[in-house]
């Protein structure tokens, strides 16, 4: 089954054109890496996925249901954790997560977030105001908060900029525990080698076009820069899929 | 690091139906939580405020003619009560919406699913119930400085809750419309403020010349303020029918623009 399908989205600010007709379909289970330079269009797709933008044309249906029109299932089926470490000061943790259940039409939850408080490490926080946590524990909120309605789908907006070693590792392991378990996760990253050692397929955007669209196994083979060293995906982590990104940006300046 | 349960590949809309309610509530219990937390500052300060414009005018105009048949400070306290319900319900929503907007944390609102209508619901409700209780709150307080009589308790009621709703809904308007802390400031300091002023809290427009009478007709807080106090006088500037016709006019009007704004997704969604 599809769990994203994206079918011709434009979108301009004024003259800037952030998405000029991009397609792709997601599936099931997948785990998809988004990547492009700054401006590429990423933010705005996803914004566009979660409802938060109005594309000027085009459809986008997450697990089958139109994010315009069926909006109320389409999304609940999407967890959305965005780039900006954004939070309400008011609340405490469990507040701002038995709130973000009860958004869902989840009122009776606590079972469920204790659970993923748990898994991220958050119990011991669950009382403090947002205010008085570090950064990286308001991260882990953030995963927290797009996970207590048990979306499907997941979409995690540039989850580790800045965040640290530790819990950028310990962020992946759960990850991709929850594909494993099948979830589709979507994932918009900088740092390639995370995309390249995670995601199975991985789809490249440069102002706002779709100039690559494979299998992270098959763009590292077909577009591997000539005398570039042959190296075993995930084998010291290095970022072969960088010398690939920077081969089919450069193509696409091109094009 | 635990382990996920099964729960984990449970989607939501695979749980029993019963399970999944509208995210209203909820939204209407965090706003409401919202300002209860800062009670002090949300309701204990406006309290505060209009006891002092009690003390004062009240001091000063006690042995000014009677209105209604009342002393001064008999006369102002309906006043006071309904400005503040005013003014606080405007806040409510306006602060509320521009604090989510600039510091982004609206992200998880918009992110859920809620109609605009619930959206609309939630926060003017949440907005209502500030107002409304500060409003009690003023009253409490002040009904130790001069007995006020009770007329027509229904017509305190209506217009309590309509003045209230109203000025939610421009509070939300006017939340959605600025991008700035000073936009929002300038929209109450220029013009909720002098609106209410100028209503007739402190004065019966009677006591106006001709022209400054007329000109208090075109400001929809003079009904507001004039319907209120009818409800503990029996007695009023104009009739409180037209007041409410006046009020449940405008409350359409602003209601029917703030929805299609929500809807539209004016400055919230891009």
């Amino acid at each position: 089954m599809t769990a994203i399908s994206i079918k011709n989205i434009k979108k301009s600010y004024g003259s800037l054109q952030a998405l000029a007709g991009v397609s792709l379909e997601i599936e099931q289970g997948e785990f998809f890496g988004l990547l492009g330079p700054n401006g590429a269009g990423k933010t705005t797709l996803i914004t566009s996925m979660a409802g938060l933008c109005k594309p000027d044309s085009g459809s986008i249906a997450v697990m089958g249901f139109d994010v315009q029109k069926d909006f109320r299932i389409a999304r609940r089926q999407l967890g959305v954790v965005p780039q900006e470490l954004v939070f309400d000061p008011f609340f405490t943790v469990r507040e701002t997560l038995r709130f973000q259940s009860g958004y869902f039409g989840l009122r009776k939850n606590d079972d469920w977030i204790d659970e993923i408080m748990a898994n991220l490490d958050l119990t011991n926080k669950a009382d403090s105001n947002m205010r008085a946590l570090s950064g990286g524990m308001k991260r882990r909120v953030l995963v927290a908060q797009a996970l207590v309605h048990r979306p499907p789908v997941i979409v995690l907006d540039e989850p580790t900029a800045g965040v640290d070693v530790e819990l950028r590792q310990s962020l992946w392991q759960f990850v991709s525990r929850l594909n494993k378990a099948g979830h589709t996760i979507v994932l918009t990253t900088h740092y390639l080698e995370e995309a390249e050692s995670l995601c199975g397929r991985i789809a490249m955007l440069k102002q706002g076009r779709l100039v690559a669209l494979d299998t992270t196994a098959n763009l590292l083979a077909k577009h591997r820069p000539a005398g570039a060293p042959i190296r075993v995906l995930g084998d010291d982590g290095a970022a072969d899929l960088e010398a690939v990104f920077v081969k089919i940006m450069a193509e696409a300046n091109h094009a | 690091m635990h382990n996920f349960s099964d729960k984990v590949i449970t989607p939501l809309d695979q749980l029993p139906a019963a399970q999944i309610q509208s995210g209203f509530l909820t939204l209407l219990h965090k706003e409401v939580k919202r300002f209860y937390k800062v009670a002090f500052q949300t309701v204990g300060a406006p309290v505060l405020t209009a006891v002092l414009y009690l003390l004062i005018f009240g001091h000063i105009l006690e042995n000014s003619p009677k209105i209604y048949g009342y002393g001064y400070s008999a006369f102002l306290i309906p006043g006071l009560v309904m400005m503040s319900v005013l003014q606080n319900s405007f806040a409510n929503t306006s602060s509320s919406i521009i604090q989510s907007k600039i510091t982004g944390n609206l992200v998880f609102v918009l992110l859920a699913p809620l109609s605009h209508i619930e959206f609309f619901c939630a926060y003017v409700g949440a907005a209502m119930i500030r107002g409304l209780a500060v409003g009690i709150g003023v009253f409490l307080v002040t009904m130790g400085f001069a007995s006020v009589p009770f007329e027509a308790f229904v017509w305190i009621i209506v217009f309590a809750t309509l003045a209230s709703a109203l000025l939610s809904a421009m509070g939300l308007v006017a939340g959605m419309w600025a991008d700035k802390f000073d936009q929002l400031a300038a929209a109450q300091n220029f013009v909720i403020t002098p609106l209410t002023m100028l209503s007739g809290v402190f004065y019966s427009i009677h006591s106006l010349p001709p022209f400054w009478q007329k000109v208090s007709h075109f400001n929809p807080f003079f009904y507001m303020i004039d319907g209120f106090r009818f409800g503990f006088f029996g007695q009023s500037d104009v009739s409180p029918w037209q007041s409410f016709a006046v009020l449940a006019f405008a409350f359409v009007g602003v209601t029917m623009v703030c929805l299609k704004l929500l809807k539209s997704g004016y400055k919230l969604r891009y």
